[in-house]
């Protein structure tokens, strides 16, 4: 269930997966530019790559089409410095960047106009873990991990059932999701992610300073944050929303069978079919209003 | 003449002249021992396992008794250090992954001990409550009794709500059952109660747990030593298969409590003293709670939060089982995709030809073994499908 203990590796070697939002919905009507938000951005990891010399660095960009890997500190191609003005780091995660920006673009299909797309979050999320997986499997000498969101887009609901589920898998393996947001509104999914796998939420109130947020508050390696005072999660709200409203209910009825939340008495559910107070005569199977990808 | 012998050899023993396990060992080119390959072995068996979780509607709402049995068999020590230690030790991690997996159903443990049926703990969702009841009485002696702890449980399950999936787990150290009168009866009367009885044996395979087991839908496993046995009560972690007749679906009503402000202060309903914030409010009598899930004390709605009904939603949601993938279908894309799409690796073995993999049928993405395993048994997203 959790990592092995790395014994010989100190305490404070970290390896932090950056899950970058792409999203072009959000980014052409944010007040910061993309070019801004990604100086902030890279000076930040160069920072954690310089706090100690095992440290890693690994960066998905979240597209609202898909989602890849952009780069990875501890492969092979990124050792050296090029020259004395920008090191290899930056140049090859801003052209493996821009290929994923035109891919990600090539792939849109025909959609209504003005219909807001969110980023995929749940893949990014889930390709992180993955990925962190893979570092705990490589033996007992590993950094610890963590996880950290830069989202802006807003939560597309589709993704709930998948979000949580990383989420719960993350909590399994101890690894917390610290999440900046860096949109106008508010995110329900970043809050309840850090809040239930241990990290930290925190929404910048003046983006022009995004470097100095990052450095104080998401540049700290876990062993340190008990001696540290991190911004403390502020009544996450862990109310449910009924099914037939999508109203944040604090009172509700649930469908024994197939746990939907309804906020009235129903005489059959709408999601599984069962007549509520008879015998089920078969097995019902479940639509998927929820999963964004239907059931074949 | 190695067939005569074998007869008089032991299972055991037969293990070293017949299957001669030592010959499985490589050494590397220093001359050191090389790891013997588990990957493969622990893949397919992941696979068997995965073919029978076929998509079936589950109980998800269960209430489940456990039934130790404290007889003086169970002080056998066989299992080291004796069985009931064993027992106990695994019946904790088990009590904290069912709550886990299962936040909305409650467990009660009956022990039988001199031929008697005694219920240790009444059913309840603390898990705390049930270890620490658990761990104070351990003391073997006497006979066991099949038929008073099924009669006993069959009274106690009778009273639960219609909607819930009644189940017995019962881990039986003994071979024989000293019973009052006549076991079949109480099997029928179980099976027409709908209660679902499981046995995990500890000593041999006995007809009477067999037929139980058949007659009411449940599973018989025998534990070959403790690692097995952990594997096999861990099995009864997730949600079995429900069968539709035995409950009636229907409506429950639950409370999602919101967190009590900082530094409010308040008589706390579980503990009966003032406590200072950090608690749940109950929305219809607004009493403190200190921890979710619970009942509330004082009004008796069921307190949850969103999260723990989440938990569930992925046995509702399932993702499709990944397809292995054969080295002839591999040439025309293998240049495609050399790496998993999960966590990076390389999908080609030293050599540079394609090692094993899987791929997904609905995004046909690669993947290597690992986060195959990975993905089905405790992610539950494909992260191929989610970046489409």
């Amino acid at each position: 269930m959790a990592s092995a203990p790395s014994k010989l590796y100190a305490d404070d070697v970290s390896l932090v997966v950056v899950l970058l939002d792409t999203n072009p919905f959000f980014w052409s009507s944010s007040s910061l530019s993309f070019s801004q938000f990604l100086s902030h951005v890279l000076a930040f990891l160069n920072a954690i790559l310089t706090l100690n010399q095992l440290n890693q660095v690994v960066v998905i960009a979240t597209g609202y089409n898909s989602c890849d890997y952009v780069f990875d500190s501890s492969s092979d191609l990124n050792r050296s410095f090029e020259n004395g003005r920008m090191p290899v780091m930056c140049s090859s995660l801003l052209q493996k960047l821009e290929e994923f920006l035109i891919t990600d673009e090539q792939l849109s299909k025909e959609e209504p106009e003005g219909k807001i797309k969110p980023s995929l979050f749940s893949g990014s999320l889930s390709m992180a873990l993955c990925y962190i997986q893979r570092v705990f499997r490589s033996g007992a000498l590993h950094p610890h991990p963590r996880i950290l969101c830069l989202q802006g887009s807003l939560d597309g609901p589709e993704q709930y059932v998948a979000i949580m589920n990383a989420i719960f898998s993350a909590q399994r393996s101890s690894v917390p999701i610290d999440s900046c947001y860096i949109g106008s509104q508010n995110s329900a999914f970043l809050q309840q992610a850090s809040y239930i796998t241990g990290g930290v939420h925190h929404k910048p109130q003046n983006l022009d300073g995004l470097f100095q947020y990052l450095m104080t508050i998401f540049a700290t390696d876990l062993h340190s944050r008990s001696f540290i005072h991190l911004p403390k999660p502020v009544g996450v709200d862990f109310r449910a929303s009924c099914f037939c409203h999508k109203n944040t209910i604090d009172m509700g009825y649930i469908c024994s069978v197939c746990l939907s939340i309804f906020c009235k008495h129903h005489k059959k559910c709408s999601t599984c079919g069962s007549v509520f107070g008879q015998a089920q005569s078969e097995a019902a199977s479940a639509s998927d209003k929820k999963r964004k990808t239907p059931e074949t | 003449e190695d067939d005569e012998d074998d007869v008089d050899l032991d299972a055991w023993e037969r293990t070293y002249t017949d299957e001669r396990s030592w010959e499985s060992l490589q050494e590397d080119e220093s001359g050191m021992l090389r790891p013997i390959d588990n990957q493969a072995l622990y893949h397919s068996q992941y696979r068997r396992r995965l073919r029978t979780a076929a998509r079936i509607q589950k109980g998800l709402i269960r209430y489940l008794y456990i039934v130790i049995d404290l007889s003086r068999a169970a002080s056998e020590m066989d299992f080291r250090p004796s069985r009931i230690a064993v027992i106990a030790k695994h019946v904790e991690t088990f009590i904290r992954e069912f709550f886990y997996q299962n936040p909305l159903s409650q467990v009660g443990i009956v022990t039988i001990k001199d031929g008697v049926a005694h219920c240790l703990t009444d059913i309840g969702g603390s898990p705390e409550s049930h270890i620490n009841a658990l761990m104070k009485k351990l003391e073997c002696s006497g006979d066991s009794s099949l038929q008073n702890a099924l009669d006993l449980v069959d009274g106690y399950l009778n009273q639960i709500p219609s909607y819930g999936h009644r189940e017995v787990l019962i881990l039986y150290s003994a071979l024989s059952t000293c019973d009052p009168g006549d076991i079949m009866d109480t099997i029928q009367k179980c099976r027409k109660s709908k209660i679902r009885c499981s046995v995990i044996g500890l000593a041999a395979e006995m007809f009477i747990c067999k037929h139980l087991c058949q007659e009411t839908g449940g599973t018989y496993s025998v534990a070959l030593d403790e690692s097995h046995f952990k594997e096999l009560i861990l099995e009864h972690a997730p949600p079995p298969p429900a069968i539709a007749e035995f409950a009636v679906a229907n409506l429950i009503k639950m409370g999602f409590p919101q967190r009590a402000a900082e530094g409010s202060i308040s008589i706390c309903s579980c503990h009966k003293e003032a406590k200072v914030g950090a608690g749940y409010t109950c929305p219809r009598c607004k009493a403190r709670a200190c921890e979710l899930p619970t009942e509330c004390c004082v009004c008796g709605l069921t307190l949850v939060s969103s999260p723990h009904l989440a938990r569930s939603y992925h046995h509702l949601f399932p993702i499709a089982p990944f397809d292995e993938v054969t080295s002839s279908l591999n040439n025309p894309n293998c240049k495609l995709q050399r790496n998993c799409f999960g966590c990076q690796q390389s999908l080609l073995d030293p050599g540079n030809k394609p090692g094993p993999a899987v791929v997904c049928p609905k995004c046909k993405r690669y993947f290597c073994l690992d986060c195959d395993i990975y993905i089905h048994e405790s992610l539950h997203n494909c992260p191929g499908c989610d970046s489409l």
